[in-house]
């Protein structure tokens, strides 16, 4: 560690890190570098933290990341990093707790073997010595939410917890000052543990969710290079750059702002911002939108907007406005404590007064009613919930789904219509050749050298279907690309090319197929035929989700001519030609109707609809923006998780509405013992960890939900 | 009886001990990276003296 010179830190995302060789050659390759203090890979995160000195720029040492052979992406600085504070918090606490409850647990049950007088008054004092500042320090997360909630006038689930382990904790000090024979600190510790472990599930669920902001900072460009007015270039932050500055984007670069092409003709992939997945030209006088991808060749820019005010930012303001319906979301655990918190307390508040009237005097009125409290302590309740959504969610985990939140299973169960995007959700995202390519061996070879050498998505779509054939690139020689036409090369002497068929002499069939021409100087052009191709199971998807009651209609930004055919395929409705706003609100209305929207989208411009959407839920191919802003991930060629996901969610919802029932039935059984005055410590812990057991076994069921 | 003096104290000193082990390995980042450094242990370091 160098303390000694003035250091920044930036990290990056590393999609690429695969194996330990991974690692090694990351930060061995980094450490030689000038101006590098320290490189450290975090596997788990795929991320490396980066100490360097100012002089430094994200962008050199993005380039040096890329010589040692790793795609990176810088993090915004100005990201705020969460760490995940809040589950740390939990472990600890549950550290504490786990110590506390053992040891309590270890000198209470000396005491029911029976042990009396001076050791049993010995072994409660080490209990209160134990149990309270494990209480006063495990505790601090209920009694905080419990605070929170009572000073807004309301109650949630922690209430009746902090108030029995409370009471529990304060009667068993005094029982163990009066040498009385009933102490409950274990009971109220081994609650606290319990309840912690259920509350850490929850949390680690909810830790996979975060990022929303930060990965729409990932997809803008760090920064860009600047025209200085007096000449020469400087290379500014993203954040620095201000309206009126000339920025220069070369082929292959983001554009950092939104602006104004002055010089230069190129294509633009903007099918991060609208969606639309064929690449447009632009010249001068174009408008350029931050976050969209210079394919062709270098730009020269004049900044109009730059940013918080481009339209990216734009889009996460709306992503953020959008989010805070579903904020508003009420877990389900929640909600069944609106009504068992008060019942639970009126009803220890008879028993008190009930025994008080009975003549049984306050010490015993008091102890019984804490007895009732206790029992009544949703223990099961805390577990039933986070248990099921855990085991859920881990069994859709084998079948390729992530869950990213309890909350998420419980709101894809009230799902009851699905909003899906077109590009890359109903279709697989990338463009594959139509039938076998009529090409022989020798052409496909030039055709291979003629596509790697172009960024165009045709091109890419050819290179990529041509390897998978494991062809061999020929030396081709002389490459040019003609922006809007397509490239063109030479391989011993004869000028071979690549492009659009009119440039090229061939006949485009019409149809909305997109259509590639090849051609080597002396024979015909052949057409190459690409098509974004429908994921296979889409068609039985969309029936399956009509059988569970889940009307689908297609919600695209793409051309009407793009959309209609696979609207056609899949026997659904669709709407074309759609803003993110529109998509919004579309999504909105349908919401406000009382309608429950599952929404399917992948790109950044279906962000603020996965936001809107009660819930969402995005392929794994998907932006960065579309994985953070939706409910769950889906992995593989095929579209039917989410149906599986839903039939799961729905599953598990009557799997914690059971787990509800055999808590309450507990309850049942043991408030009358306990208002009857014959609940010992013995009995509270053996009747609290059996119906624990009993809601644990009964969501390990949930373990084949996902089939 | 006399055991128990014995005993007590020594069965709260090793839960102690581990509760303070796990509290130093939580605040050291010990579980920040758990897969990372099961294979960290698979890189050679040759440039070490």
């Amino acid at each position: 560690m160098s303390g000694a010179a003035a250091s920044d830190h930036v990290e990056f995302v590393l999609p690429g890190v695969k194996c330990a060789g991974c690692i090694a050659k990351i930060e061995n390759g980094l450490r030689p570098v000038p101006g590098v203090h320290a490189a450290r890979v975090n596997f788990t995160t795929k991320r490396v933290a980066i100490d360097h000195s100012p002089d430094l720029t994200p962008d050199a040492i993005r380039c040096a990341i890329a010589a040692i052979g790793f795609d990176a992406q810088p993090i915004a600085a100005a990201a705020p990093v969460v760490e995940n504070a809040e589950s740390k918090a939990l472990l600890r606490a549950l550290g504490v707790a786990g110590f506390g409850a053992m040891n309590v647990m270890l000198l209470s049950v000396s005491v029911w073997a029976g042990a009396t007088g001076a050791t049993r008054d010995l072994f409660h004092w080490l209990s209160a010595l134990i149990a309270m500042p494990t209480v006063a320090y495990a505790g601090q997360p209920f009694f905080k939410s419990a605070w929170a909630a009572l000073r807004r006038r309301r109650t949630n689930m922690d209430v009746p917890i902090s108030i029995g382990v409370i009471l529990a904790t304060a009667l068993s000090l005094f029982e163990t000052i009066e040498g009385g024979p009933h102490a409950y600190f274990d009971g109220a510790v081994s609650l606290l543990f319990f309840l912690l472990v259920g509350r850490f599930l929850d949390c680690v669920m909810r830790d996979r969710a975060r990022d929303g902001v930060t990965a729409l900072m990932r997809e803008t460009a760090p920064g860009a290079t600047i025209l200085l007015p007096a000449g020469g270039t400087v290379w500014k932050r993203a954040d620095a750059i201000e309206p009126g500055m000339r920025m220069i984007v070369a082929a292959g670069e983001r554009f950092a702002a939104d602006g104004m092409v002055e010089e230069g003709a190129s294509l633009v992939d903007r099918s991060l911002v609208t969606g639309e997945s064929m690449p447009e030209s632009i010249g001068p006088g174009g408008p350029a939108i931050a976050g969209t991808l210079n394919l062709g060749h270098p730009l020269t820019v004049r900044v109009t907007a730059a940013g918080e005010q481009t339209s990216l930012a734009g889009i996460r303001r709306m992503m953020e406005a959008a989010g805070q319906s579903r904020s508003r979301y009420v877990r389900i655990a929640d909600r069944a404590a609106r009504l068992y918190a008060p019942a639970v307390h009126t009803l220890a508040l008879l028993s008190f007064v009930g025994w008080m009237i009975a003549g049984a005097g306050w010490h015993q009125s008091l102890l019984i009613a804490v007895a009732v409290l206790i029992i009544t302590c949703p223990c099961a309740l805390g577990l039933a919930v986070p248990v099921s959504q855990i085991v859920a969610a881990g069994a859709l985990m084998r079948r390729g789904i992530l869950i990213k939140d309890g909350s998420a299973l419980e709101r894809l169960a009230e799902a009851d219509c699905v909003r899906f995007d077109k590009t890359g959700t109903i279709t697989r995202g990338r463009l594959q050749p139509i039938g076998a390519l009529p090409l022989s061996d020798s052409e496909k070879q030039a055709a291979l050298a003629l596509a790697r050498a172009s960024r165009h998505p045709l091109s890419r779509a050819l290179a990529a279907a041509l390897e998978a054939e494991h062809v061999t690139a020929a030396a081709v020689g002389d490459l040019r690309e003609q922006p809007g036409l397509g490239i063109e090369g030479r391989l011993a002497g004869v000028r071979v090319a690549l492009g659009r068929p009119s440039w090229l002499g061939a006949q485009a069939d019409g149809g909305a197929v997109l259509q590639v021409a090849f051609l080597i100087e002396g024979s015909a052009p052949k057409l190459l035929a690409f098509a974004d191709e429908i994921r296979g199971d889409a068609a039985a998807t969309i029936r399956r989700l009509d059988q569970m009651g889940l009307e689908s209609v297609i919600l695209s930004g793409d051309r009407r001519d793009a959309v209609a055919p696979v609207a056609q395929a899949l026997g659904t409705t669709a709407l074309v030609e759609l803003m993110p706003a529109d998509k919004v609100a579309a999504i909105t209305r349908l919401q406000h109707a009382g309608h429950r929207v599952l929404m399917v989208g992948d790109g950044l411009n279906d962000g603020p609809a996965l936001a809107a959407g009660h819930v969402s839920m995005a392929p794994a191919s998907a932006t960065d923006v579309g994985q953070s802003a939706a409910d769950a991930l889906f992995l593989g060629e095929g579209l039917m998780p989410v149906a599986t996901a839903v039939a799961a969610a729905r599953r598990t919802r009557a799997i914690v509405r059971q787990n509800f029932v055999l808590a309450i039935g507990y309850n049942l059984l043991a408030v009358p013992l306990a208002i009857a005055g014959l609940v010992t410590p013995l009995i509270a812990a053996a009747a609290m960890s059996s119906s624990s057991l009993l809601v644990l076994a009964n969501a390990l069921r949930l373990r084949g939900c996902a089939r | 009886m006399s055991g128990l003096a014995l005993l007590i104290p020594v069965a709260l000193l090793l839960g102690l001990s581990g509760l303070g082990a796990f509290l130093w390995s939580l605040s050291r980042g010990q579980y920040e990276d758990l897969d990372g450094a099961a294979l960290r242990i698979l890189i050679d370091e040759e440039d070490q003296p």
